[in-house]
């Protein structure tokens, strides 16, 4: 199965926050690698987006969208890095 | 009034009695999948039901063939609106594996190889309501449909037919599974357009 980079999330987490969150580093619950959202693996064949850690394949995030709602989980990562 | 012809009335069109709402008809077969995809040889595979003592039932895949496949055609509907119709699967009874398993709980969380969780209440599994399905269109199920063995339960959205099939937990309680936990229904009946929370 093909995937894209974290890039992708951009537009959907634009939507929810209000700097770029794919810019920011954020840490990985499962292998503790700390990367930026935009090099995660985003796949987008799904019923919903999946990122998941470039390092251990774990799901870092999921945004499911039914159109007049959207469901964004982030329990794939500790900690996320917004710099001033 | 069957004598009056309908006319150019544009691209309405009568529902389908076949079609729950909101689904739309396709003749292709889509791929979803939300990670890798894993690749499973049939030579390790194997299946396991963990009831409320510990216990584990397995089966390695000459077991699970040996408890007889059957033919089944059946409708699918995926929550991504799209159904397919009259589809032509091979697959072995849950209820014959749970011929030997005694368990109080109700509900049971379908773990796949990759890591994939969706949750399904028992009843929605026996009866001969769902499947370990081993072929689809006459040919064994690809690693990208979920093969070499995926559940197969049709009556619900698609998505609770889990891919790439290891292991059925026995839950004295409807716990989410994956997609459940992160906007999607704990049950999934198309018919009643249970998609989201």
């Amino acid at each position: 199965m093909t995937h894209l980079d974290g890039n992708a999330l951009a537009g959907v987490l634009a939507e929810v926050f209000a700097v770029d969150l794919t810019d920011a580093r954020a840490r990985c619950t499962g292998c503790g690698n700390v990367g930026r959202l935009a090099e995660a693996m985003l796949y987008t064949g799904a019923p919903g987006l999946v990122a998941r850690c470039a390092g251990c394949d774990q799901v870092l995030a999921t945004v499911v969208d039914s159109g007049d709602r959207l469901w964004l989980s982030l329990t794939g990562l500790s900690a996320i890095e917004l710099r001033r | 009034m069957s004598f009056i012809t309908r006319g150019f009335s544009g691209h309405r069109r009568e529902p389908d009695p076949q079609l729950p709402p909101g689904q739309t008809l396709v003749h292709d077969w889509p791929v979803l999948s939300a990670g890798p995809t894993p690749r499973v040889d049939t030579a390790t595979w194997e299946l396991v039901i963990r009831d409320e003592t510990g216990a584990d039932h397995r089966w390695d895949w000459d077991g699970l063939l040996a408890l007889g496949v059957e033919d089944v055609t059946v409708d699918i509907h995926c929550v991504t609106h799209w159904s397919k119709l009259g589809m032509e699967w091979r697959g072995v009874s849950v209820d014959k594996l749970f011929e030997d398993v005694e368990s109080e709980h109700e509900f049971v969380m379908a773990h796949s190889y990759g890591g994939d969780t969706t949750n399904v209440p028992l009843e929605d599994l026996l009866d001969g309501k769902a499947w370990i399905a081993v072929e689809a269109d006459g040919e064994p199920l690809t690693p990208e449909h979920g093969g070499p063995a995926r559940l197969l339960v049709p009556h619900l959205y698609f998505w609770k037919s889990a891919k790439w099939v290891r292991g059925l937990v026995m839950m004295p309680d409807d716990e989410p599974g994956f997609w459940e936990q992160n906007g999607y229904h704990l049950h999934g009946d198309p018919w009643r357009e249970e998609r989201y929370w």
